[in-house]
């Protein structure tokens, strides 16, 4: 409390002393940041260097091990699976997808988010209250469960129509806490003076509020996604994914179906679940991170803003 | 009224709070007492180190802040750097606080007996009857009615919250009450009944006590003695009347300036510069970039102490 | 203060028959919207898949008739919210005549129990690492072990349940894979049965608490550090009062109000993410039961579960919102509007 008298004294002189002193430099957020660079990359560089083809069913010999086990092949350096697909080109392929369902699942989650919460936050009264009544009960909703009844019902062809399905349960969030960031930020001083001086609200939503919101916004936005992932690869791994492209969760449900585990096949069902044990780990470090970066208190010392 | 006997003394006390930017020097080589059943008001401005006195005075500065030097006798006995054990029983018998935030200062999730039974039982043998009819009476003492025993703080107005907290504070007739900022959160008419309440607790009970405040004007009407602190030094220090009679301080006299007055109208003083990074105090004086009598000598060394009148001392290069 | 404790109530029960509306009407809109007809549609695959579907025109009728699929689809809807009040979801098209509701039943009781378990574990564990990560006086060797227990905080449940079968029960055969209870045990109140089923719990219920429980200790870290800076924290300190105390009293007491209201939101994902375990472990409960619907292309059995788990989740938000006014003062509240 009181270090947090003396430090935000406006008085003392010498803040930033260099760029490498920015708030968005925490550790956690960067390195969850590079790890998705790099998983990214290995998606989007893969074809370049491997045939993705090989990722279809009957393309490569079936139930070969990894290259390192006796009996591998170099020609599949990760192995084969059952229905004769290439692991490597599977993940290949799978990778980009998953990450693409996340990515537009939560943004459009984010969208739908800024305009209700900006609405409720903004204008009060009972829009806030109907949106704020909608948001709290579809947030209790076991979402997982109501996408199963509709992907069991509807077929998903590709990953965007799974994306779609998936932003149907990715707004609350985002909705609730940006009501909240508002509420508080209308209070602040300089959005008062923006009040006062009569600039339209869209401006003060955009000039003032949105970059003080910023580092909450892009936590829920990675929170978004890697809740959008998971979702889709819960779908998935039950056997409600799109059928025509691998995606990660497929490639499970495949492992699961051929009873990859008692034959211990454990390069059939490991790589998919390392791959996204390391995704959900890069963005639950983000989303920690940005916390952090947003809310001071929580980097251990009072270091105020 | 005060004797002459000093119920505490922090002697040569340096508080720092360590941020990865380097040491905030927030208490610097600061000195003094309370006589028994004394007021001594600490006054200064947000951030100057006062809240951070009270604090190191409980042995609650909380991390990054350390005491990296000096000492606080309370009734003779060092605290500095005793076992936490030890502290946990001094602390409300012998030393006690009126916090700062009168609206959050009590737990809000349990009632107001619960609250001040617990600092009771902490250090004595008493329950039943015998608590309930101590608490009853505590309440009673700072004038509050009986039915605040059941109620919960919320029910509270800022002003009876700040009471019940005065009534804690005596609970175990302490030696020392560290009050800091008791009515600063309090409109004009309640600060004036919980400030009666302090005193008549304090005239009937005998407590010496260190008042904290920023408002010379109410300090004024309370206090024995007047502390003036800047940015983590003492300025000033003396008797409550000396001090408003002849401010030696260039900063004591823009304080006492800053009273509004209905008798006469007078410009606002303004002071210019700022206050220099705690972090990287200037050599000499720490007043030196906003005083209005600045001159080369205060840029040098800093000013000693000197005392001007009885018990009125002054720390300022006009008077070395 | 009456009129707020009704309201209260009252708004809390809107919200619960808002949440069941909302949820039901999805999976009954959505289909719909996309514009495909579910019965032809999967009977066709059903055909497709054996070659021959038996009673298939029978089945047809009986669904055309209980859900009267030729009616407008206003008057469908209001009838499937009928159904759905009185637990009425017709027909299993797989195992035809059976009634979907029969079918789901026998898995309740197991879904239950684990998700109950599971919950409540995780949430003790979570805001008891969370609050001592969060505490000052937390001493160092444990702040330094603690934020082990969250490791496993993003990964999803199911993925660690293969995770832990393809260990423990395959390479070191210490407890059974899957199913809920061994063929060779007696089901009933006997030792060796319960026994059993405890020992087939065991992994399903650590994969479920190991991986939820991270997410109420980071909550629960934060909202402790709040608490912490509290002036009522720094009071309770400067009355000396006993360490402990002031941990539970002053600091757990006041943080988990808003750690609940997160654990009743939380409540759905959680329990979908159970669904995918059940799955996994091939648990006798709802899960599992879902995923052979799944394979067998059974729609009103999915429907079936999928409208009692959104009911049994929003009956759970409720319990929850209505216990908060007995341990936050701040609501005030009547035990007697409640009864």
């Amino acid at each position: 409390m009181a270090v947090v008298a003396t430090n935000s004294n406006p008085k003392i002189a010498s803040r930033r002393v260099s760029i490498w002193d920015s708030p968005w430099l925490n550790s956690k957020f960067v390195t969850g940041g590079v790890i998705i660079v790099l998983v990214l990359l290995f998606g989007l560089l893969g074809p370049l260097f491997w045939n993705t083809d090989l990722a279809f069913t009957a393309s490569s010999p079936v139930n070969l091990p990894p290259v390192w086990d006796t009996g591998g092949d170099p020609a599949h350096p990760l192995g084969t699976e059952s229905n004769g697909r290439d692991m490597l080109a599977q993940l290949v392929v799978a990778i980009p997808s998953s990450l693409k369902v996340g990515l537009v699942a939560a943004s459009i989650g984010m969208a739908v988010g800024i305009l209700l919460g900006s609405i409720a936050g903004y204008v009060g009264g009972w829009p806030d209250h109907i949106i704020r009544t909608i948001t709290d009960s579809v947030i209790t909703i076991p979402s997982l469960m109501v996408l199963i009844a509709i992907t069991a019902y509807v077929k998903m062809t590709d990953t965007t129509a799974m994306a779609l399905v998936l932003a149907l349960f990715a707004w609350p969030g985002p909705t609730r806490l940006i009501r909240s960031q508002v509420l508080t930020l209308r209070e602040r001083g300089f959005v008062r003076m923006a009040l006062l001086s009569n600039v339209p609200a869209l401006e003060i939503m955009l000039t003032e509020m949105v970059p003080n919101m910023l580092p909450w916004l892009a936590a829920s936005l990675t929170g978004g996604i890697s809740g959008a992932i998971l979702g889709a690869t819960g779908l998935e791994a039950l056997g409600l994914g799109p059928t025509r492209v691998p995606s990660l969760g497929t490639i499970i449900n495949n492992a699961l179906r051929s009873s990859a585990l008692v034959r211990g096949m454990v390069w059939w069902w490991l790589p998919p679940i390392i791959v996204l044990i390391v995704i959900f780990t890069a963005f639950f470090l983000m989303t920690i991170g940005l916390d952090e970066i947003a809310n001071p208190r929580l980097r251990g010392y009072g270091n105020g803003k | 009224m005060a004797s002459d006997q000093k119920v505490l003394e922090l002697n040569d006390l340096n508080v720092h709070y360590f941020t990865p930017r380097g040491a905030v020097i927030a208490v610097n080589h600061v000195n003094l007492y309370v006589k028994k059943g004394e007021i001594v008001g600490l006054v200064g401005e947000s951030g100057c180190g006062k809240t951070t006195v009270a604090m190191s005075t409980l042995q609650m500065v909380s991390a990054p802040g350390r005491i990296v030097g000096g000492e606080i006798k309370i009734e003779g006995q060092n605290i500095v750097n005793l076992p936490e054990k030890e502290l946990r029983k001094l602390r409300w018998s012998k030393l006690a606080l009126i916090p700062q935030g009168a609206m959050n200062s009590l737990n809000p999730v349990t009632k107001i007996k619960e609250q001040m039974a617990d600092g009771i039982t902490a250090h004595e043998k008493i329950s039943g009857a015998a608590l309930r009819d101590k608490v009853l009476k505590l309440l009673n003492d700072v004038g509050l009615p009986e039915r605040v025993y059941n109620m919960f703080p919320h029910e509270l107005s800022g002003g009876m919250k700040q009471r019940v907290c005065i009534a804690m504070a005596v609970a175990l007739n302490p030696a020392v009450i560290i009050a800091d900022e008791p009515t600063s959160a309090l409109d004009v008419i309640v600060q004036r009944v919980v400030a009666q309440t302090l005193l008549d607790v304090k005239n009937r009970l005998g407590v010496s006590m260190i008042m904290i405040g920023h408002d010379m004007g109410l300090l004024a009407q309370m206090v024995d003695r007047v502390a003036v602190m800047y940015a983590g030094n003492l300025v000033e220090v003396g008797p409550v009347g000396s001090i408003f009679e002849h401010p030696y301080h260039p900063y004591t006299q823009l304080l006492i300036d800053a009273i509004p007055s209905t008798k006469q109208k007078k410009p606002l003083k303004v002071t210019e510069g700022l206050t220099h990074d705690l972090r990287n105090p200037p050599p000499g004086c720490c007043f030196q970039f906003r005083c209005p009598f600045v001159r080369d000598a205060c840029r040098q060394k800093p000013p000693e102490f000197k005392q001007m009148e009885p018990d009125h001392f002054v720390a300022c290069v006009q008077y070395n | 203060m009456g009129g707020l404790t009704r309201g209260y109530f009252i708004q809390r029960l809107l919200m619960f028959f808002l949440t069941i509306w909302i949820g039901v009407s999805l999976t009954f809109a959505i289909p719909r919207l996309s514009g495909s007809d579910p019965t032809t549609a999967m009977l066709l695959t059903m055909m497709n898949a054996r070659g021959y579907v038996e009673n298939a025109d029978k089945i047809i009728a009986a669904y055309k008739e209980s859900f009267g699929l030729n009616d407008p689809i206003g008057i469908q809807y209001i009838r499937y919210l009928w159904n759905v009040i009185h637990f009425d979801y017709g027909f299993s098209f797989a195992k035809f005549p059976a009634a979907a509701w029969s079918l789901v039943t026998p898995a309740l009781p197991w879904t239950l129990g684990l998700l109950t378990v599971a919950s409540v574990l995780s949430f003790i564990f979570g805001v008891t690492v969370g609050s001592l990560m969060g505490w000052r006086k937390t001493p160092r060797w444990l702040n330094n072990i603690l934020p082990v227990s969250l490791t496993f905080t993003s990964i999803p449940y199911f993925m660690f349940g293969i995770l832990l079968i393809s260990i423990v029960a395959f390479k070191l055969h210490w407890l059974p894979a899957t199913g809920g209870y061994s063929r060779d045990v007696n089901p009933g109140w006997n030792a060796p049965f319960i026994k059993d089923v405890l020992a087939h719990a065991i992994m399903p219920l650590i994969s479920i608490v190991i991986t939820s429980m991270g997410g109420w200790a980071l909550g629960m870290r934060g909202l402790m550090i709040g608490v912490n800076n509290e002036d009522y924290f720094l009071l309770a300190q400067a009355k000396g009062l006993s360490p402990a105390r002031v941990f539970f009293r002053y600091g757990i007491r006041n943080a988990i109000l808003p750690a609940l209201t997160a654990f009743a939101l939380g409540i759905g994902s959680l329990i979908g993410g159970s669904i995918l375990v059940e799955y996994i472990f091939a648990y006798p409960g709802t899960g599992y039961t879902l995923y052979r619907a799944i394979q067998e292309q059974d729609y009103t059995v999915i429907q079936t579960i999928t409208n009692l788990i959104i009911i049994i989740t929003a009956t759970g938000v409720l319990i929850l919102d209505l216990l908060y006014p007995l341990i936050d003062p701040r609501i005030t509240y009547k035990k007697s509007v409640a009864s």
